[in-house]
């Protein structure tokens, strides 16, 4: 397994499904017998302002937050929000904010947008297929779960297919 | 990896707070939102085990739940930081009459201020109360602390402050799971000696609770909570709550001295520490409480900036921290919040915008009508205050364009007292309550006007209409604020005209309310 702590940012506006997002990745995780951090806002700053989260998992992980310059993983989706999270990301660090249209072209329904993007950052992490499938199984409910694994598998091609 | 399967979920702070409740056999749990501790109730109630609501307020929620401990059996009281300012009436004197079963208090600071409208450290209320705080690090320490405090409140008969922060409550780690141990509840005994705080009795108390802070002392020297970390000699840090997680991250070589039972402090364990490393800091979040006991102990050690007990600490200023150097301010940039499109709030800002009054504020979503554009809220400071600033402004301008906006969440928590006040006193003016039918700010929770339970079961709904009218009010009128603008504004402007108390209640069931109307 590999010993380094993985540093994920997850980024946006309220209303956007950030939290779930950060949520999917760090069941995904957990399952993948990693220890994991994460932290979120509630409350007064979800309501349309910006939306961070962060996520860190490793071996031994202690902050659960990410340093600026520091983010192996940047999330954004949202295009004026990218400027401010940006610095979070280390030198030689993935951005995906090169997805974001596409995946907004893949999606009939722009809520699956938070699947889509975790989709694409599955592509890059080396965490297995079982725990992610056992990740979204435990954060969506029965109804929508297919939905979701159908969105998720999807974008997870979209790598592959540049 | 593991040896055994242990069963493991990806928790919150609050959520492995409220498991590590659940599993320590906790009874009865009582409350009223506030970020960042909505979450500890709404997970309890998801037990049945455990008898869980939302009080009216924490005055009433810490009475309800203290009282359960002195029945005998283990109770939880959970607010934010400003929501203890509410129960400090019960809180300073349960500490007198001790408990029967374990009590536990759990508090939630929000450094930063993410959603509050101050940062005060409430561990100063350890000092003051004569309690002692534990300070977990991480969610899996939240879930395994509350255990000890049940256990440290029936040792010590004494309520337990466990002290959270936003960065506790609201971030989530990997928690083992275990099962709960059902504890029988103790007889009621009477214990008058005890239990009747009359100056007689409390004089006798206060000396027993002189005598528990040296015992609480003592344990404080030895319990686990309070960890030496050895590493290297060269430099060792003093640091509890998730400034230690920060800290360890970036200096994971150093010594260290994890305080998780921060009061009453443990002066030889300090002493002794500060001893065995050629360079001691303390890295704490807000107020320099530790700094300045360690320095009164005569113990020479590093303490951050003082412009860092300003906010949140992040782990990007350990370095500082360690070098003494001054918070350098970003400049945020940050999209604000702003109420939601189609919020029925907006129609009520925007006939006082048009009106030019003066609107005293309150504590919840429409507090976010001060913010530009709409800037049609003028004080906010705390619950209730949207009813008596219209009355205390009043005062000073007898004739001034004033009125006061309060949720209907918080008027049941805060202000009806106001109301029968400004109505006794001879008042006039007009309160709006911004009736959204929930607690919407902290995410949509129950309260007696909505006529539904923390589990949302049917019970007796408060009749706010009628309620008004038994305070004094001389007109309380209901409207739909949404579709009706016209009449809405006739009415405001009627209501505004009479030399009256009134109360408006704009009434309209907010967007985001999860249950089925």
């Amino acid at each position: 397994m590999d010993k380094k702590v993985c540093n994920i940012v997850f980024g946006g506006i309220g209303g956007q499904g950030i939290l779930k997002a950060s949520e999917i990745c760090g069941w995904a995780a957990l399952y993948d017998g990693r220890h994991v951090r994460k932290s979120e806002v509630h409350g007064m700053a979800q309501r349309g302002g910006s939306v961070e989260s962060h996520l860190r998992f490793g071996k031994e992980v202690y902050s659960p937050l990410v340093e600026v310059g520091k983010a192996d993983y940047l999330l954004c989706f949202h295009e004026e929000e990218h400027p401010r999270l940006k610095p979070f990301l280390k030198e030689g660090g993935v951005d995906l904010i090169g997805y974001l249209s596409r995946v907004r072209e893949m999606i009939e329904n722009p809520k699956a947008i938070n699947t889509a993007m975790v989709g694409v950052l599955a592509s890059y992490l080396s965490i297995g297929q079982a725990a992610w499938m056992k990740a979204l199984e435990t954060v969506f409910p029965a109804k929508i779960l297919e939905l979701n694994k159908t969105i998720f598998l999807q974008a997870r091609a979209l790598r592959d297919a540049v | 990896m593991a040896k055994k399967s242990t069963k493991k979920a990806f928790l919150s702070g609050n959520e492995a707070l409220a498991y590590g409740a659940w599993e320590a056999g906790l009874k009865v749990a009582c409350a009223y939102p506030g970020t960042p501790s909505t979450e500890i109730l709404e997970n309890l109630s998801q037990f049945r085990e455990i008898d869980t609501q939302w009080s009216v307020n924490e005055k009433v929620a810490y009475e309800v739940a203290f009282a359960a401990s002195v029945g005998g059996v283990r109770s939880l009281f959970a607010c934010k930081h400003v929501g203890l300012n509410v129960a400090m009436d019960p809180l300073m004197t349960s500490c007198y009459t001790g408990v029967n079963a374990g009590f536990v208090v759990v508090v939630c600071d929000d450094p930063g201020m993410h959603s509050s409208q101050n940062e005060q450290d409430t561990r100063w209320v350890g000092i003051y109360a004569k309690m002692p705080v534990l300070e977990p690090a991480s969610p899996a320490e939240a879930k395994s602390f509350v255990a000890e405090a049940f256990r440290i409140s029936e040792r010590f008969d004494t309520p337990v402050i466990l002290r959270m922060t936003t960065r506790i409550s609201h971030s989530k780690e990997d928690v083992a799971l275990g099962e709960r141990t059902e504890i029988p509840a103790k007889p009621l005994e009477i214990d008058i000696r005890k239990y009747v705080m009359v100056p007689g009795n409390a004089r006798i108390r206060h000396e027993i609770v002189e005598k528990r802070l040296t015992k609480l002392k003592t344990f404080s020297e030895k319990t686990r909570l309070n960890t030496v970390e050895a590493g290297s000699k060269s430099l060792g840090f003093i640091a509890s709550s998730v400034a230690y997680s920060y800290v360890k991250e970036k200096y994971p070589q150093a010594s260290y001295l994890k305080l998780g039972f921060t009061y009453p402090f443990c002066d030889e364990k300090i002493r002794a520490f500060a001893k065995s490393v050629r360079q001691c800091v303390v890295v704490e979040e807000l107020d320099p409480f530790l700094e300045e006991h360690i320095k009164t102990l005569g113990i020479k050690c590093k303490a951050k900036h003082p412009s860092f007990r300003l906010g949140e600490l992040l782990p990007d200023f350990m370095e500082a921290i360690v070098e003494g150097r001054a918070r350098k301010v970003k400049p945020m940039k940050n999209r604000p919040p702003r109420m939601c499109s189609g919020c029925p709030h907006w129609t009520t800002f925007s006939i006082l915008k048009k009106m030019g009054f003066f609107v005293a504020g309150d504590i919840g979503c429409y507090t976010l009508g001060a913010l530009p554009p709409t800037s049609a809220l003028h004080s906010c400071v705390c619950m209730g205050a949207g009813v008596t600033f219209n009355e205390g402004l009043r005062r000073a301008h007898p004739e001034g364009k004033i009125v006061g906006v309060i949720g209907d969440s918080t008027f049941v928590h805060s202000g009806i007292t106001g109301l029968v006040n400004a109505a006794y006193n001879k008042a006039r003016g007009v309160i709006f309550i911004l009736d959204n039918r929930t607690t919407a700010m902290t995410g949509g929770q129950n309260h007696p006007a909505t006529g539904l339970t923390i589990r949302d079961e049917p019970t007796k709904e408060l009749d706010l209409k009628k309620l008004c009218e038994a305070c004094g009010a001389d007109y309380v009128d209901q409207i739909d604020p949404t579709g009706n603008l016209k009449e809405y504004e006739q009415l405001v402007a009627d209501r505004i005209a009479a030399d009256a108390l009134s109360v408006i209640i704009s009434r309209h069931p907010c967007k985001l309310i999860k249950r089925n109307m």
